[in-house]
């Protein structure tokens, strides 16, 4: 099937492009700091804390490990976004796409085919980084967070939902535009975020409610704080305000909206590209 | 209509509309098989928005067309197309062996087939020992060779080639001519899309000239070549009333000092008039018919300003 074809292709690009190795070098450099951070910090953590109980030692741990986290997701973003933006854009632009468009091949499994060479990129890259986050972590301290599968689905999520926005960006707008536009997208979750988490402790409606209208914008930063909450200890949790939790908790229909966004982007991503001249 | 009578190509006004621009105004034709079509006309006349319609990469705003008598829309029908666009851009990370096994697997064709032809076509296009090369690392020549491979990969029954002479050195045009040539004589037809005149004169059986995106005449090539015979005749003395008394078989009689010149519309006139010459006391010095070239044809028909 041609899909998969594009698929091979995509993969392929990244390898030779150097994409692939400039990545895993530069993720074990991230998790050997990581590593080295976190036993540093946790040495001297117990060094202060001498009579620490068990579960102050987990709240340190839990922190160090989710600002890991934090990073990764932040990494992943970028990956996702930096190494979409052009595919389609650019292919349309240069004319390369014509050769691949003029097969006996519908337009959809062009698309569909690069975007699921991303998906499997993307998911390795995810796997590579947030799991070795959580090795990291265990390998130093022995520690491991709850929910560490749930936490890495929706970091997964997060990924796929913005590479699909790229690629419906990707079917309209020139390249540029497009990372403007995702970027752009990303950025007022983001802020909105914050906004929501403040406003949240404050209990200001207004605020929360700011967060709430920017994460139906674009859901990336609930999906976030949804993955936060679900690998964060429970005294965390309760606290409310940390750098990486939440006082408001997405809801699951948060997710399921996240899910469906996901998938409309791609639709529309794919109608876009069944019907425009090329 | 039956599957095998049906032509290569076949178009009823097609229309593509920009915006406000109209890129194509009324695109009719009929291309058979085992013909190969010339394609010409200005830049700007909507040639390229012409071939990516019968390509399925633009929709058309109205009209209709056909390959092998599918509709245009139909991407099945692709297989039995090849294609060489005009940039000849492509994924340059990959080398020529890797570029044309990705096509051929658009294609759908099989492994075996695959090992067996891909060597074949880079020895056809004369890259035979470039096979693991970088595309990257290849001249404009060289990308322009391997499209055309790329393009006949599927074995295809309609060729449709974008300028294809127009990266390449004398060696490499004479390849494409025999390549052009090897076609036709499978039963191929082949759309040729080119300003290159020569080329086209050379190559063809059929023109279509375009202008301002509409088809203004189409004709076999040796007709539209016999049709006008230019005669330069070297005459003394230059006695006026019998110049003008030339005028009898050509309506065009110019004279510029000893030599006159007549545009004829038979080869049988040219000896009448040497014997009216003689008849009149005209010393006869040269006598020189020229076949009038595409390029004059081409200026007669799309106009000195080049249709823009």
């Amino acid at each position: 099937m041609a899909l998969f074809t594009l698929t091979k292709l995509t993969f392929r690009e990244a390898s030779r492009r150097k994409i692939l190795l400039a990545a895993v070098l530069l993720g074990v450099v991230f998790l050997v700091v990581f590593g080295i951070g976190f036993s540093v910090i946790l040495n001297d953590y117990k060094a202060h804390t001498y009579r620490a109980s068990a579960s102050v030692l987990e709240q340190g741990e839990n922190l160090i490990l989710m600002a890991g986290l934090y990073a990764v997701n932040f990494l992943t973003v970028m990956m996702t976004v930096l190494t979409s933006v052009d595919t389609i854009s650019g292919e349309i632009n240069t004319g390369t796409i014509h050769t691949l468009v003029s097969k006996p091949v519908p337009r959809w499994q062009i698309i569909l085919g690069k975007w699921l060479g991303f998906v499997i990129l993307l998911t390795l890259y995810l796997i590579m980084m947030a799991g070795g986050v959580f090795l990291t972590s265990y390998l130093v301290s022995g520690y491991m967070p709850p929910n560490p599968v749930a936490g890495m689905v929706l970091l997964w999520l997060n990924a796929i939902l913005l590479l699909s926005v790229s690629f419906w960006g990707g079917t309209r707008l020139s390249t540029l535009a497009n990372g403007v536009m995702v970027f752009g997208l990303f950025g007022v979750a983001f802020v909105g975020g914050w906004v929501e988490q403040i406003g949240a402790f404050f209990q200001n409606q207004t605020a929360i409610n700011i967060g709430i209208i920017s994460s139906l914008i674009l859901p990336t930063d609930a999906l976030w704080k949804r993955a936060a909450f679900e690998m964060q200890t429970s005294i965390s949790n309760a606290l409310g305000l940390t750098p990486f939790s939440s006082s408001s908790v997405p809801s699951p229909i948060m997710v399921v909206y996240a899910v469906l966004y996901l998938v409309v982007a791609l639709a529309l991503g794919v109608r876009a590209f069944q019907r425009r001249d090329l | 209509m039956a599957e095998n009578q049906s032509p290569a190509i076949e178009t009823h006004g097609l229309r593509k509309v920009f915006g406000d621009k109209v890129a194509v105004e009324d695109l009719s034709l009929k291309v058979e098989r085992g013909e190969v079509f010339g394609f010409i006309g200005p830049n700007g006349a909507g040639k390229t928005t012409s071939v990516k319609m019968l390509l399925g990469l633009i929709a058309p705003t109205a009209g209709t067309g056909f390959l092998f008598g599918e509709p245009l829309r139909n991407f099945h029908v692709r297989s039995r197309v090849g294609f060489l666009p005009e940039h000849f851009r492509f994924h340059d990370w990959l080398s020529a062996g890797e570029f044309l096994s990705l096509h051929a697997d658009l294609y759908g064709i099989d492994e075996k087939t695959k090992k067996q032809r891909i060597p074949e076509l880079l020895e056809l296009v004369g890259l035979a020992e470039f096979s693991n090369r970088k595309l990257r690392e290849f001249s404009k020549g060289m990308l322009q060779r391997v499209g055309l491979a790329q393009a006949l990969l599927n074995q295809p029954d309609l060729v449709i080639l974008d300028e294809p002479t127009s990266g390449l050195d004398p060696v490499g045009r004479l390849h494409v001519r025999d390549i052009i040539r090897g076609l036709r004589d499978r039963g191929a037809a082949v759309f040729l899309n080119s300003h290159l005149l020569s080329e086209v004169e050379i190559t063809c059986d059929r023109v279509a000239f375009v202008k301002h995106g509409v088809v203004v005449q189409t004709s076999p090539l040796h007709t539209l070549m016999e049709e006008e015979i230019l005669v330069e005749i070297r005459l003394r003395p230059v006695l006026p009333e019998v110049v003008s008394g030339l005028s009898q078989w050509s309506q065009k009689v110019e004279a510029d000092g000893e030599v006159v010149s007549l545009s004829l519309t038979s080869e049988e006139d040219i000896p009448a008039i040497n014997r009216y010459l003689l008849d009149h006391g005209v010393n006869v010095y040269a006598l020189q018919p020229k076949r009038i070239s595409l390029e004059d044809q081409f200026i007669r028909i799309i106009g000195m300003d080049g249709g823009l």
